[in-house]
């Protein structure tokens, strides 16, 4: 039997490698029965899409980040893009 | 993937074919100007970088680069979509170069065992000492939410360097795990410790930054 500490564990792990057999069993068995670990694991997977999605937000107007280039940085970019020679 | 793409392209966050759709296409051969990418893209390839090198002067040298090197491959291009996708491609591959470069002079030191991480978080036994709450709220509008993506921005800045590289590489960048192996310099199993370690930091810093906000204001 796992403990939550295990289960967690390979719940991660099962994002990023294919687990053996035993594992996905003893994983699946956990879970059935741990609420708390089946939270973790729609928490986990909930972090993914949020991770892959944060920089598409951000860029929307509605959820724009106020970080940008600082206005130095953008005209000494600018220099460079029309000094380069190429 | 196609799973997640699906389940949240009703709300306004995917904008992937948005500007294509509405553009006409320019005439391939028009000559770039490469000062308008600057307006056009720099602001998010430097948010990009900066949440990969977390250094605003590195990740503003980045952004440079990678336009200069638009600019010497010389190609011009159609849609806004496909030329920030190109500029993201150059970018990514630069950063992870970087990343591989310094793993390789600071060498990583050793991660600690299975058995000895994240024990602050569980009891002896192996159970939750501090257990996951329940996150009120339907996840798709939750990704809508200004606030919710500025306690996300908050929440990965918080994290240990290396975990926000790693996170970032392999859950934004979507790299497949060897290859941010290589980029960082460290063992399968390392690199299983960091991801569970940054998924861990991440989740609790948004549970106690924004979920648990959530539950007082209902």
């Amino acid at each position: 039997m796992l403990s939550c500490q295990e289960a967690s564990y390979l719940v991660s792990e099962s994002l990023d490698r294919k687990l053996r057999l035993w594992q996905r069993i003893k994983v699946r068995l956990h879970l059935l029965m741990c609420r708390l670990c089946s939270r973790f694991r729609k928490q986990t997977l909930f972090l993914r899409d949020a991770a892959r999605y944060y920089l598409m937000g951000a860029e929307e107007s509605e959820t724009a980040v106020d970080i940008g280039l600082s206005p130095e940085a953008r005209d000494r970019i600018k220099r460079s893009l029309q000094s380069d020679p190429s | 993937m196609a799973h997640v793409r699906r389940a949240y392209s009703k709300g306004t966050i995917t904008r992937e074919d948005e500007p294509m759709n509405k553009k006409p296409l320019e005439t391939p051969s028009h000559p770039p100007d490469p000062t308008t990418w600057v307006d056009q893209h720099g602001d998010f390839l430097f948010r990009y970088a900066l949440s990969r090198l977390g250094n605003r002067a590195v990740a503003e040298d980045f952004v440079q680069e990678t336009f200069l090197a638009a600019l010497r491959a010389g190609k011009s291009f159609s849609g806004r979509s496909t030329e920030r996708t190109w500029f993201v491609g150059i970018l990514k591959h630069k950063i992870v170069d970087h990343l591989r470069q310094q793993s390789r002079e600071r060498p990583v030191s050793a991660v600690n065992s299975t058995e000895e991480m994240g024990a602050d978080l569980f009891g002896k036994s192996g159970s939750w000492q501090v257990k996951p709450a329940h996150w009120p709220g339907d996840p798709e509008e939750v990704l809508e939410k200004k606030e919710f993506w500025e306690a996300f921005r908050h929440c990965l800045e918080d994290l240990p360097r290396r975990l926000r590289t790693v996170f970032s590489l392999r859950e934004m960048d979507e790299l497949p795990t060897d290859e941010v192996c290589e980029a960082m310099q460290v063992t399968p199993g390392n690199l299983g410790v960091l991801l569970y370690r940054a998924r861990m930091g991440l989740r609790r810093c948004l549970e106690i930054n924004w979920f648990d906000t959530q539950t007082e204001a209902s």
